[in-house]
C-alpha cells in the first residue's frame, strides 16, 4: 500500500522543467535590469560573465537621469499609455458589441461579413500601412483648430485606425457562442433590451475574453514602430518605441538603452500582472492556446 | 381572464415543416400540459408562444389579443426554462429582481415584491446567495421566483424539472401545483415525462411530429385515448398491442379472434368495423390479472420478471411470437421461463382500426367524466 500511495504523491521533480522554462524566460529581463544600473564599460565587459546577472560593480541610477536627459521619456510614456489605453477601451468596446451583434442577433449578411471580417486576421499591418496612410492623411478632424484635413502627428491618427481588430472580434466571439442562449431568451422575456442584455447579462460574464483580448491588444498597440514611425514627425505624438530611435546615435550608450527599456517594459509588466489570473482563465475556457 | 388561443399555427425552419397547424384553446387559469415524444415541437410552440421564435403563419392570442408581433416582453408572459438561466454574476435577490429593476419598478415596490416571491416559495434565507451557491431544487426555485415576480398573465414551463433528481422532481413538482391552485394563473408546461403530465395537468395536449394527436384531461387521454400513438404514449408501462381480426359487429361489441386467444366480444362501438378487418387490441400492463379469471386469457413464456414487492412486471412471449407485458399482483410467484397464463376484462380492451383510430369504447370508468 504505502508504494502505491507514494507514486501517487505528485514528485517535486516534475517541477524542474517549468523552472528552467521560467529561467529562460527570466534572464533576459534579469540582465536587463541590472545592465540598467552599471556604467557601459562594465556591462560589456560584465557579459563574459554570470556577473551580467547580478547587482555587482559600479551600480547606480545614472543611466536613468541620462536617459531623461537625452530623451523626453515621460512624454513618450504618456503618449504611449494614453493611446494604447485609449485603444484598448474602444477596442474592447467596439468589438465586443459588434461580436454580440454577430451571435445573438439575427440579420441578413451576418455570417459573409463576419468570415470576410475574419479573413482579414492574415493580413499585417505592413501591407496596408500605406493605403491606410493615404487615406487617414486626407480625412477630416475636428479639433481644437476647428476643421482641418488630414491626421498625420496626432493622437487620432494612431488610434482610431487600430480601434478594432479581428481578433479581437474572434476571440469575443468564439466566448459568446459558447454562452448558454437561455441567459438571453430570459433576459428578452424579462424585458431587457439588446442594449440591456449587452451590458447587463453578457459583459459581466465575459470577464476572463475580455482580459485576454486587454492583454492581446495592449501588447501590439505599446509594441507598435512602423505606423507610429510614418504618421508622427513630431516628437509631441509619438510613443516609446520610437524614442528607442534617440539612443541609437553614432556612439550607443548601453546603460541608457537598458534603462530606457527597463523604464518602458514597466508598464506592460504591471498590465499583464493584474490581468494574468483571467487571461490564464480566457486562454483554458476558449481552447485558444497561445 | 388569461386565455391563450392558437388558430392553425405553423412554423418552418428552412425547408423543414416542425409545427403543422396547431389549433388550441387554453381556458383562463387552466394548466395545460403539452406532451410528446423528442423532436415533436412542444417546446417550439412553447416558444412560439413566448415570442422566442417567429410564427410562419396561423395566429397566437393572448387575453384575446393577437401577440404575432409583439415582442416577448409585451406579451405578459413569464417562462421557466429547464437550465434555470439564471444569471450567475447576479445574487437570488437579484435575478428575481431583474425584471422589475429594469422596467424601472421603484426601489421599495421591487423589494417588496422580490420578498413575496420568496416568501411564497420559502427561500428568503437564499436571497443575498450566488446561483453557483446553490442547489438544484433551489435554482428551480429562483427560476419560480423570477417568473411569479412580475405578476404575468400566463407561466410558460419548459421541461422545468429534467435537470433534478428523481425525489426532488417529485416534491418541485409538488411545488408546481400547489403554486398554480395559490396562483390561479394560465399555466403552460411542456415536459416528455408523462407522469408528470399525468400529475400536473388539468388538460393535456399530446404532439407527434408537429401536429395535436390528442387533447384531453388525464383520465380521458388514459381512458380513452383516440389513437394508437395517445395510447402508446400514455401509460407507463406502455399498453400491449396485439393484431386481431374481426369476425363480427353490432351494437354491442365487435367480436373478435386471434391466434393467441378465443373469440371474444369487446365492448366498442360498432363504427365501421366489419367482418375481415384487421384491427389492434390495446391492452394496459396493469390491467392484466395472473389468473385465468378474465374474459380473454393469453398464455406465454416468461421472458422478464421483475418483483416490485407490491406488485410483479412481467414480460412474456406466446407461441405465435407475440410479445406481451403485465402488472400483477405482487404475491404471486411467477419464474423466469415458466409458461404462464394471464388474462383481461373486455372492458378493459381497446380496439384501434386498420388507420390506427380508436373505435369507441362503449364502457369507461364513471371517473373519466367526473
Amino acid at each position: 500500500m504505502s508504494t502505491s500511495t507514494s507514486s501517487l504523491r505528485p514528485s517535486r521533480w516534475r517541477y524542474l522543467p517549468l523552472v528552467l522554462v521560467a529561467i529562460v524566460f527570466i534572464f533576459p529581463l534579469e540582465f536587463m535590469i541590472m545592465s540598467s544600473l552599471k556604467p557601459s564599460q562594465q556591462l560589456l565587459s560584465d557579459t563574459n560573465s554570470f556577473r551580467a546577472f547580478l547587482p555587482v560593480g559600479s551600480i547606480s541610477l545614472d543611466n536613468y537621469y541620462a536617459a531623461f536627459a537625452r530623451a523626453p521619456v515621460g512624454l513618450f510614456l504618456f503618449n504611449s499609455v494614453f493611446i494604447t489605453a485609449t485603444t484598448v477601451v474602444l477596442a474592447l468596446f467596439l468589438c465586443s458589441i459588434s461580436a454580440f451583434s454577430f451571435v445573438f442577433l439575427q440579420w441578413r449578411g451576418r455570417d459573409t461579413i463576419l468570415t470576410i471580417l475574419l479573413t482579414t486576421l492574415v493580413i499585417p499591418i505592413e501591407i496596408i500601412a500605406v493605403p491606410l496612410l493615404l487615406l487617414v492623411n486626407q480625412l477630416p478632424w475636428v479639433g481644437l483648430h476647428g476643421l482641418t484635413f488630414g491626421w498625420l502627428n496626432s493622437y487620432q491618427v494612431q488610434i482610431i485606425p487600430f480601434s478594432a481588430d479581428a481578433l479581437s472580434v474572434f476571440l469575443f466571439v468564439q466566448y459568446f457562442k459558447d454562452l448558454p442562449k437561455e441567459l438571453i431568451e430570459a433576459a428578452r422575456i424579462e424585458g431587457a433590451s439588446w442594449w440591456q442584455i449587452y451590458y447587463k447579462v453578457i459583459m459581466p460574464l465575459a470577464g476572463p475574453v475580455t482580459a485576454t483580448a486587454a492583454i492581446l491588444k495592449f501588447l501590439a498597440m505599446y509594441n507598435q514602430f512602423l505606423w507610429p514611425l510614418m504618421v508622427t514627425q513630431a516628437e509631441q505624438y509619438r510613443p516609446v518605441m520610437i524614442g528607442l530611435q534617440y539612443f541609437f546615435q553614432l556612439n550607443i550608450a548601453w546603460g541608457e538603452v537598458m534603462a530606457y527599456l527597463t523604464l518602458i517594459t514597466v508598464p506592460v509588466l504591471i498590465f499583464y500582472l493584474v490581468l494574468q489570473r483571467a487571461f490564464i482563465a480566457s486562454i483554458a475556457s476558449t481552447g485558444i492556446k497561445g | 381572464m388569461a386565455n391563450v388561443q392558437l388558430r392553425d399555427v405553423h412554423k418552418s425552419f428552412g425547408a423543414t415543416h416542425i409545427i403543422k397547424g396547431i389549433d388550441l384553446e387554453i381556458a383562463h387559469g387552466e394548466f395545460v400540459v403539452f406532451v410528446g415524444p423528442s423532436g415533436c415541437g412542444k417546446s417550439t410552440l412553447l416558444r412560439m408562444i413566448a415570442g422566442l421564435e417567429d410564427i410562419t403563419s396561423g395566429e397566437i392570442s393572448i387575453k384575446d389579443r393577437v401577440v404575432n408581433d409583439l415582442p416577448p416582453k409585451d406579451r405578459g408572459i413569464a417562462m421557466v426554462f429547464q437550465s434555470y438561466a439564471l444569471f450567475p454574476h447576479m445574487t437570488v435577490r437579484q435575478n428575481v429582481g431583474f425584471g422589475l429593476k429594469i422596467n424601472n419598478t421603484p426601489p421599495a415596490e421591487l423589494e417588496s415584491r422580490v420578498n413575496e416571491a420568496a416568501r411564497i416559495l420559502k427561500m428568503e434565507n437564499l436571497l443575498d446567495r450566488k446561483p453557483s451557491q446553490l442547489s438544484g431544487g433551489q435554482r428551480q426555485r429562483v427560476a419560480i421566483g423570477r417568473a411569479i415576480v412580475r405578476n404575468p398573465e400566463v407561466f410558460l414551463f419548459d421541461e422545468p424539472l429534467s435537470n433534478l433528481d428523481a425525489a426532488l422532481r417529485v416534491n418541485t413538482r409538488a411545488e408546481i401545483a400547489k403554486l398554480h391552485n395559490d396562483l390561479g394563473a394560465t399555466m403552460i408546461y411542456v415536459t416528455h415525462d408523462q407522469v408528470e403530465a399525468m400529475t400536473l395537468a388539468d388538460k393535456i395536449v399530446v404532439l407527434e411530429a408537429g401536429k395535436i394527436r390528442q387533447v384531453g384531461s388525464p383520465l380521458e387521454l388514459y381512458h380513452k385515448p383516440n389513437n394508437l400513438f395517445v395510447a402508446g404514449f400514455i401509460g407507463s408501462p406502455k399498453m400491449n398491442f396485439m393484431e386481431v381480426e374481426a369476425v363480427s359487429s353490432s351494437a354491442s361489441g365487435v367480436i373478435i379472434k386471434s391466434a393467441d386467444f378465443t373469440e371474444q366480444r369487446i365492448p366498442v362501438a360498432k363504427g365501421n368495423v366489419k367482418a375481415g378487418d384487421k384491427l389492434t387490441l390495446g391492452i394496459r400492463p396493469e390491467n392484466m390479472r395472473a389468473d385465468t379469471k378474465g374474459d380473454l386469457k393469453i398464455s406465454g413464456k416468461m421472458e422478464l420478471v421483475e418483483h416490485l414487492g407490491h406488485e410483479t412486471f412481467v414480460e412474456a412471449k406466446t407461441k405465435s411470437g407475440v410479445s406481451f407485458t403485465g402488472l400483477i399482483d405482487g404475491e404471486t410467484l411467477v419464474k423466469l421461463g415458466q409458461d404462464m397464463a394471464l388474462s383481461f376484462k373486455a372492458n378493459d380492451c381497446h380496439l384501434f382500426d386498420a388507420a390506427g383510430e380508436a373505435v369507441h369504447r362503449l364502457k369507461v370508468p364513471e371517473i373519466v367524466h367526473a
